[in-house]
């Protein structure tokens, strides 16, 4: 008989202050285990938690005195107290840099920053949430770690693996970014590639998860979900620290699944019910690209369900058709006045030139997305320039070269009349 | 017609923890409705109260999700094969 291929096991979990699953749609709560979707209506379930007791002067301290990496936050996620001595990547903590030559250039008199998440270990944000599901799969016994991934992810998990001392198993679209496949491939564990996109992946991990083939494995961001996506929360952390316990008045954030800007959101929130930061008003922005744009399409529709599409773009990190957050992407965008909009290929290339060009930071085909979708929302008058603007850039764009190819200016002889020659000499 | 419908593992104890069992019908709809018959509950877990597919459940019939083809009217010809999957987020 194939049941749930590992029983929660209920007792003598320590995932610090996590103290059940929550389902996001109907509210039943669930013991800690590597469960992901409710019993009783499907909904998605979540971390929720026995608050730490300190006053906020008290927990800011706790904070700052804490390691330079997302664990200085670990009072607030569903971590054991002592994450910091076990073997991590450590991620987290990456600038937040403050782009004024960017915002000379989009016309941004408010403040832009760039938070800058190419700076972890494995290049990408999903170092953040891989660390975090990396402990919950010590807490519930597994010893092989996996995941469906767009690439970024398939990275994180293979060095966190290694790491940590699990076995790793990950699977990927066949037809990524040769930099995806290559870091997804070097950390030494199993790397299947699938014929079929990220969606076909999915579901087939998914299925796999109900089966004995799939027994004792810890799935990041299918069975350990609900504690992955936590670490999601930490780019909010930070960005509020990093300029000095204050909300942005404006995040824009890119989306796949929608996971990553859901969690963004809860961990705001989470701030200023801790009173670790002024409640006031902030707006969040989704970003797609318009070859997998089907939660831009719902938004722009005035939908609160999204269709899913068949993706076909260069933003492969970002090419989920159907993305499982999406209608909280959309409740979220509205509720805050936020909005999503998606850019076109080649604005992608143009925005990860601008960029690079601009702040020296390359960013991947996933943050030209976010930076192309807030040019455009800025010209559309939906982002309001003379307010604080924070943008992600969520991956590397040694990642994704094929994107923006280019070679030498010119290529000369090493002499200097042949420099005189090509012209770009001071005289 | 019948066909064979995968079951999640969250919906299991309406199967007696079978990861497999066969339904009879020629679409979709019609398929919940014989599982119903056999296995009283599963249906009302599947659609919501307005008897429309729950906004996170996925359901495949032959790897084709049925939001690009007719939702609950899916045909399922003899033989096909039904997934239903939760909604899983994170890539
Ligand atoms: C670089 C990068 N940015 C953003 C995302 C979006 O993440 P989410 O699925 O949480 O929306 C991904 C997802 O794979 C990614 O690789
Ligand atoms: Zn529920």
């Amino acid at each position: 008989m194939a049941v749930q291929s590992v029983e929660p096991s209920t007792t003598s979990v320590d995932l610090g202050p996590a103290a059940a699953l929550s389902c996001r749609e109907c509210g039943e709560r669930f013991d800690l285990g590597p469960i992901f979707a409710c019993a009783l209506c499907f909904g998605p379930l979540e971390v929720a938690y026995e608050l730490p007791a300190d006053g906020s002067e008290a927990l800011r301290k706790r904070i700052e005195d804490g390691p330079a990496n997302i664990w200085r936050y670990a009072p607030l996620l569903p971590v054991p107290a002592d994450v910091a001595d076990k073997p991590s990547l450590n991620p987290g903590l990456t600038k937040l840099v403050k782009a004024d030559n960017l915002a000379r250039e989009l016309g941004v008199t408010g403040g832009l920053y760039v938070k800058d998440d190419s700076g972890n270990p494995t290049h990408s944000f999903k170092d953040r949430v891989v660390a975090i599901a990396v402990e919950a799969a010590r807490a519930f016994g597994f010893t092989t770690l996996s995941c469906s991934s767009t690439g970024n992810l398939a990275g994180a998990v293979g060095a966190a693996a290694a790491r940590a001392g699990f076995k790793s198993c990950v699977f990927i679209p066949h037809d990524l970014e040769a930099g995806k496949v290559v870091m997804a491939a070097v950390y030494g564990g199993d790397l299947v590639g699938i014929e079929g996109t990220y969606d076909d992946v999915n579901r087939f991990c998914s299925e796999l998860i109900g089966d004995p083939l799939g027994e004792g494995w810890g799935f990041v961001n299918v069975n350990l979900r609900p504690y992955y996506g936590e670490g999601s929360k930490t780019l909010a952390y930070e960005i509020c620290e990093q300029l000095g316990w204050r909300l942005p008045d404006q995040i824009v954030v890119p989306i796949a699944s929608g996971s990553q800007l859901t969690k963004i959101d809860k961990g705001l929130k989470e701030l200023v019910a801790l009173g670790l930061v002024e409640d006031r008003p902030y707006k969040i922005f989704g970003a797609q690209a318009e070859g997998c744009s089907p939660v831009a399409r719902a938004f722009k529709d005035g939908h609160d369900v999204v269709r899913p599409v068949k993706p076909d773009t260069i933003a492969k990190s970002l090419a989920i058709g159907n993305p499982a957050d999406g209608p909280y992407v959309l409740d979220i965008a509205r509720r805050t006045g936020g909005a999503v909009e998606d850019v076109s290929d080649p604005e992608i290339v143009d925005a990860i030139r601008l960029l690079a060009r601009t702040e020296g930071i390359f960013a991947e085909t996933a943050g030209g997305v976010t930076v192309g979708v807030t040019r455009k929302l800025i010209e559309s008058g939906l982002l309001d320039p003379s307010l604080t603007t924070v943008v992600l850039n969520t991956g590397d764009g040694l990642k994704t070269l094929d994107a923006v190819a280019a070679g030498p200016t010119v290529t000369i002889r090493p002499s200097l009349a042949a420099f005189r020659d090509a012209g770009l000499a001071a005289v | 017609m019948s066909v064979t419908v995968r079951i999640p593992t969250i919906l299991r104890t309406y199967t007696g923890g079978k990861a497999e069992v066969s339904a009879e019908g020629a679409t979709l709809a019609d398929v919940l409705r014989s599982l119903e018959e056999n296995h009283a509950g599963i249906a009302a877990r599947v659609l919501d109260d307005a008897g429309k597919l729950r906004r996170f459940v996925n359901v495949y019939v032959n790897d084709d999700d049925v939001r690009f083809e007719q939702g609950l009217q899916t045909p399922t010809p003899d033989g096909s094969a039904v997934s239903v999957i939760p909604a899983v987020a994170g890539g």
